[in-house]
């Protein structure tokens, strides 16, 4: 069975970086041929949610993954509607990922493929994110829980599968309800059908192998366990070939697409990011895959994810990609994003002494 | 015989719990699980450490014996 896992999590690792980086040749933005985080953020512009008009697209990819893990989660039986450990809670700390996700510009799986294509920023990005992440195993150590979950209705689990489809159904006839960008990020994307295949394919072995970016990270912290730590090695590996192949890897710091280059803004991003995922027990493209199999906490931390996309935008929350035009430079963080990110911090290590004070006096 | 109850628990925690329990060393113990990820996971983690143990499967739920 441990060799059955290991080669499940270096095959979805293997699918994740090559996806990763054909994705991003077939039309997707820059570094970007998978970022949970900027999809979902794109997903909130498509429905309005939030008006930046450079970064509205519903992106096959987040369906793509839910709606895989929904179908091998009914085959496989796995599929189990629970919920009910601290939704709220988890709502909010969803809300804070996708801020420090969107003052960093990316989540873990693009900071890996941006990594994997040489922006140094992701390199320096790497160390908040593994900073969080064990701060996050400290808490765990501490008897950090957010409380069991408990059986649900069926249907309460098939809410945010099953919205899946009326959403690629108005993408694929465009329908006037959603936005489209016309310029920007938003507006660059790979054939929805070949995103939507190569994504469904994501979802199900992701489902199978439990691949998770911020696990992989902290089993190799808390129980010297490198399973999990293999898949993000995978990604990174692949990918970075794949670059090479494709010319399309360039080691800087200045220059790379859709990035800035605020080094302590960056840690900081990732750090919120990485602290967040371990709490919640999972990085967002695993919640988006629990999500598919019945878990209506991960539902609600999705939608969390969301929700904190909306307000990153509407309140100039998330930076911009630097740009240099005539000699003015535009881009990079923004003063609101700074103190959210602090204010992140801060509220995410209360709800980590909070919890873990509550499981240590239950005990 | 001491009970671990890991059911509902979101990963790490129920391998955090075994882990806790091996360390406190009061043989056998049972370890319940109602999920395959923990499952797995507990069963991964046994395993590479060497420590014994029986499981049985029922109803989507697992039943843990760790005797050593």
């Amino acid at each position: 069975m441990k060799k059955k896992n290991l080669i499940a999590v270096i095959v979805t690792g293997v699918l994740v970086g090559f996806a990763g980086v054909f994705l991003m040749i077939k039309g997707n933005p820059g570094n970007m041929g998978f970022c949970i985080a900027c999809f979902l953020r794109d997903i909130a512009g498509a429905l309005k949610l939030h008006t930046a008009p450079v970064v509205q697209y519903a992106r096959p990819e987040v369906i793509g993954i839910i709606f895989g893990s929904f179908l091998i989660s009914l085959i496989t039986r796995e599929f189990r509607a629970r919920g009910g450990s601290s939704p709220l809670t988890r709502f909010f700390l969803g809300f804070m990922v996708m801020i420090g996700a969107l003052v960093f510009l990316g989540c873990p799986l693009r900071m890996v493929l941006r990594m994997a294509a040489g922006d140094l920023n992701a390199w320096i990005a790497l160390i908040g994110f593994v900073i969080g992440v064990f701060i996050g195993t400290l808490f765990l150590r501490n008897g950090f829980s957010l409380g069991r979950t408990y059986a649900k209705n069926p249907l309460e689990g098939a809410i945010v599968p099953v919205l899946q489809i009326p959403l690629f159904i108005m993408l694929l006839v465009a329908s006037p309800l959603l936005a489209f960008s016309e310029k920007g990020p938003g507006s660059m994307h790979a054939n929805i059908w070949l995103a939507l295949i190569l994504s469904l394919a994501v979802g199900v072995i992701g489902q199978r192998s439990r691949i998770c970016m911020a696990g992989g990270f902290r089993d190799v912290f808390m129980i010297k366990e490198f399973h999990l730590f293999w898949g993000n090695i995978a990604i990174l590996v692949v990918a970075l070939v794949y670059n090479l192949i494709n010319s399309s890897f360039k080691l800087s710091i200045a220059g790379q697409p859709i990035a800035h280059d605020e080094w302590l803004w960056n840690i900081l991003g990732m750090l919120i990011v990485g602290l967040g995922s371990v709490l919640l027990g999972g990085c967002p493209m695993r919640q988006l895959i629990l999500a598919g199999t019945g878990n209506t906490d991960s539902g609600i931390a999705v939608l969390g994810l969301v929700a904190g996309a909306a307000f990153a935008h509407n309140f100039g929350l998330a930076s911009g990609g630097v740009s240099i035009v005539d000699g003015v430079r535009t881009g990079g963080t923004t003063a609101n994003g700074r103190i959210a990110a602090i204010v992140c911090i801060v509220v995410m290590l209360i709800i980590g002494f909070a919890y873990s004070k509550k499981a240590a006096k239950s005990k | 015989m001491k009970t671990v109850d890991t059911r509902g628990l979101s990963c790490p925690e129920p391998v955090l719990l075994v882990r806790k329990a091996i360390m406190e060393g009061e043989y056998p113990f049972v370890v319940l699980v109602d999920d395959a990820t923990p499952y797995e996971n507990i069963r991964r983690y046994a395993t590479n450490n060497g420590h014994k143990f029986e499981v049985v499967e029922e109803d989507g739920e697992y039943k843990f014996t760790f005797t050593e």
